[in-house]
This record gives structure tokens, sequence and C-alpha cells, in this order.
């Protein structure tokens, strides 16, 4: 059906030089640009970025949840910098200007991070430094801000860092669940489901270690573009 | 003019000016706020040792209990208590880098000792930080023995990059309560330290062993070489503490 979906925002970008002056704040076409990554565009499971990150941080679901803020914050950002600037950046060295946009946001959400939440900086400390190395946060830049004014930028942003983020959490949960037998470790809403379910038939149930381990992501996110793909029809040429 | 070699280099420069800056703005906004977060998590990591903090939101409240019941000592390797750095600085325990001091020669290393006393009379526990290699980078604890210095009262475990939900399973409390009560001397006196053995789930453990992290193995052992490390260390001053307690009595 959608054979040429990762070209979908070369698209836009030629699409927008020729649109009207006073579009609307909502128009179809950003609303497009924030859900086409939620789902059909979608970072992880259709253009397959981001991988190694989906990985590493998807073995809990608190730290996740705190990447994906710290992904988003970098990525909507980085966007709309980038975006300011693009008409300035020598297009030799645009590469080495967006990453470092991008290292420099992250290093911020990174000292903040160990300012306000000294924990979670230990939890995720490596991995936040990592998000430099994120293909989605410079695929947008390349592919969209580059091309694009700051406020669909932002938009798109907003699009791709929610569309990882889903996914991701999505992942988190299904690994601490089966892994860790829990729920919302460290959150309000924490609970202990194997224990719980244990007690209730009055046996312990056993955790599966394969999930707690990187092996564990790829499956479940196998399953997630499994479902996705036979949902939305799409056929690999 | 966009592409020329001038334009290019001069915006180069002024992107590195102006990124370079604003990090340096913020580290040095933050660095009071970041080592307040250090200081704390200190001294939550020595009291953890020996009681539960877990139900403490305040970080204040944590800081006052440590100022209450925790007294600091500063030893070098034969136990002597060290007042004074080679410059002539009063050495404050809290402020010694055990990170820093891992890298020296264990001759020269300052080992900072925290004396635990609930009612604020007899001490009721003796805390030693220890530092080790894990799996990916470094782990440390902070381990508390009863009044005996031999039992574990309790141990606070951290790392800096241990895979969660297996090494960093290491601060788990339901990890960390399988080193209460065990001992680290054998009948004859001789130091054993405590070995994590490897796979979970294990039994017909010794006082000197501890269940282990299935899926763990490296980091449990770098554990038992951390503890095995320090300890030896510490023994000096153990063995000291110890003979002048059989004097008193």
């Amino acid at each position: 059906m959608s054979t040429d979906i990762a070209e979908v925002s070369e698209e836009s970008a030629v699409e927008l030089k020729t649109k009207e002056p006073a579009e609307p704040l909502f128009s179809k076409r950003r609303r497009r640009i924030v859900s086409d990554p939620l789902n059909e565009d979608n970072p992880i499971t259709v253009q397959v970025l981001g991988i190694c990150s989906a990985l590493a941080v998807t073995v809990q679901f608190k730290p996740t949840m705190i990447m994906s803020i710290a992904v988003i914050f970098v990525i909507v950002f980085s966007n709309l910098i980038t975006s300011l600037m693009r008409k300035m950046i020598p297009n030799r060295i645009r590469i080495i200007v967006q990453l470092a946009i991008i290292a420099t946001l992250v290093t911020l959400v990174s000292e903040v991070l160990k300012a306000y939440s000294y924990d979670m900086y230990k939890v995720l400390g490596a991995y936040v430094g990592l998000i430099i190395t994120n293909c989605i946060v410079m695929g947008r830049l390349e592919a969209f801000a580059m091309a694009n004014k700051p406020y669909d930028s932002i938009l798109d942003g907003f699009g791709s860092g929610f569309g990882y983020a889903w996914i991701i959490l999505v992942v988190a949960f299904f690994r601490e669940l089966l892994g860790g037998g829990t729920v919302f470790v460290g959150t309000p809403l924490e609970f202990d489901v194997y224990g719980s379910l244990g007690s209730l038939f009055g046996t312990t149930l056993q955790t599966n270690g394969l999930m707690v381990d990187s092996i564990g992501a790829f499956i479940i996110l196998g399953v997630i573009i499994w479902v996705q793909r036979t949902k939305n029809g799409y056929v690999e040429h | 003019m966009r592409q020329s070699n001038l334009y290019v280099i001069l915006f180069a420069i002024g992107l590195t000016v102006v990124f370079g800056g604003a990090l340096s703005l913020t580290s040095v906004g933050l660095k009071p706020l970041q080592d307040k977060q250090v200081e704390l998590d200190t001294k939550k990591k020595i009291l953890g040792a020996v009681m539960d903090i877990s139900t403490i939101e305040d970080p204040n409240e944590i800081l006052s209990i440590y100022d209450e019941k925790v007294e600091a000592i500063v030893v070098d390797i034969n136990g002597n208590e060290v007042k004074e750095d080679s410059k002539g600085n009063p050495v404050v325990a809290e402020k010694v880098n055990i990170q820093k001091n891992y890298k020296l020669d264990a001759q020269e290393r300052l080992y900072p000792v925290f004396m635990f006393s609930e009612s604020g009379e007899s001490t009721d526990a003796y805390i030693f930080p220890t530092f080790g290699s894990g799996l990916w980078d470094w782990i440390s604890s902070y381990v508390a023995f009863g009044p005996d210095l031999n039992t574990v009262k309790g141990i606070a475990f951290d790392h800096k990059s241990e895979t969660p939900g297996l090494g960093a399973r290491i601060t788990e409390a339901s990890v960390q309560n399988r080193f209460v009560g065990k001992e680290i001397y054998n009948d004859q006196g001789e130091l054993v330290s405590i070995t994590m053995v490897k796979g979970e789930g294990n039994t017909g453990l010794s006082e000197h062993e501890v269940d282990g992290l299935s899926g763990a193995t490296m980091t449990a052992k770098g554990v038992n070489a951390m503890l095995e490390k320090y300890l030896e260390c510490y023994s000096a001053f153990i063995k000291k503490k110890k003979s002048q307690k059989t004097a008193s009595l």
C-alpha cells in the first residue's frame, strides 16, 4: 500500500514551498506531520531508526519514561534550532552543525538531570549521552528541519518524539512485566503483578530472564511491528 | 557567499563560542545544586547501609539524621587515624573521594570509617566504603558491620553502568538483604570476606556466602573482588578496634 513511506517527509518538504501564506495552525497537513510518525511512518517500527536505545533503556518503565521525555525535548528543540538556522548553515558542514546542536542539548539535559534528579541521572547517565547518536534525531534534522519552517519543525519533532516514546514505553511495559513480574516500579502506580498473582493461586511465578536481556526487546519489537504491519497492510518490496 | 571558506570557518567559530558559552554557563550555574545532590547521595548511601531511609522524602531530614547519628574518621592502611593530609589541610571523611583513592596504591589511600550510633553513646555500626570494578564500569558499596566488626548489618551498593535488570540488581534491597548476618572472619579469626556464588536460588550457603545473581556473574565477581580487597585494607583498623574492645572489658 505505502511503498515509499520513508519519503513522506521529503514530499511534504516540497509541498511546503508552494503553500499559501495563511495556513491554519492545525491544518490537515500539519496534523499529519504529527500523526504520521505515530503509526504509518513510525521512526522505530517503520523507519527502523533508534533501535539501539530502544533495546538498551527499556528494561523498566520509569527510566524509559524519563528517556522518552529527554528524547522528545532534544528532538523538538534541535528541530527548532536547526530550522531557525537553516538559511545560515553552510551546506558543507551541515552534519557537524546538526551534531553540535544535538550534543549541546543532550549535555544540557544530562546536567539538569544531575542537578535535579540525581537518582535518575545515575540510572540513565550513559544512555542520555547516547541520545546524541540516536539516528531519529539526526534523521529529522537532515530530512525535515533543514527544509522547513520552525513551527512545522516543532510539530515534526513532537510527532517523531512521541512516535519513538510510545513504542519504547510499550516495550518497557512488557519487558518489566515478563522479566521482573512488576509494572511501573518507582512510580505511584507500582504493582507487583507476579507476586500478587502468585499469592492468589498459592504458587510462585517464574519471571522470564530473557526479557531483561536485550533479546527480549527484540522479540517484543518484532511482535509490535508484526501487529502494526498486519493492521496497516504493509507489504515489503 | 554562504559556501565560501571564510564563511564556513567564521560560522564554525561562532557556533562553538555560542554553544560552548551556553554549556559553560549551565555547568557553572548548576554546580552548587549538583554538589549538594552528590553529598546527599553519599550520606544516603552511608545511612542506607544501616537503616531504611527509603520512606524519608525530605533531603534535609536525611542530612539532619546523618549529622546526629554518624561520626566519621579517616584511617590509613595501618589503622591509624589521619587528621591532616600531606599539605596540612584537615581531612573530612565525607569529602574523601573513594574513586580517586582507589587509583592510588593501597598503602597511600585514605580509608574513611563512618560510625553509626543510634542512641549517641556506643557505636552500633561501623560503615566502610569500598570501591571496585563491575562488568562495565565502577561499582562501590557502603558495608556496615555490627559492633563485633564481623557480622554484616547491611550493605548499600552503587554502580555506574551495570545492566539494568541484571548487574544493576545489586542496588535492590532484596539482593542487599542477602548480605545481612553474614560474617567476614572464620572461626580461626582469618579474613575470608563474603562471596557471591554463581547462579541464583542456591541453598545451603555458608555464613561467608550469599546467593548470586542469575545473568550477572561478572558483576558478582566484581563485588567479591571489591569486598575482599577493601576489607583486607581495613583489617588493621578492625584488629585495632577489636583489641581496644577486649582491653576495655
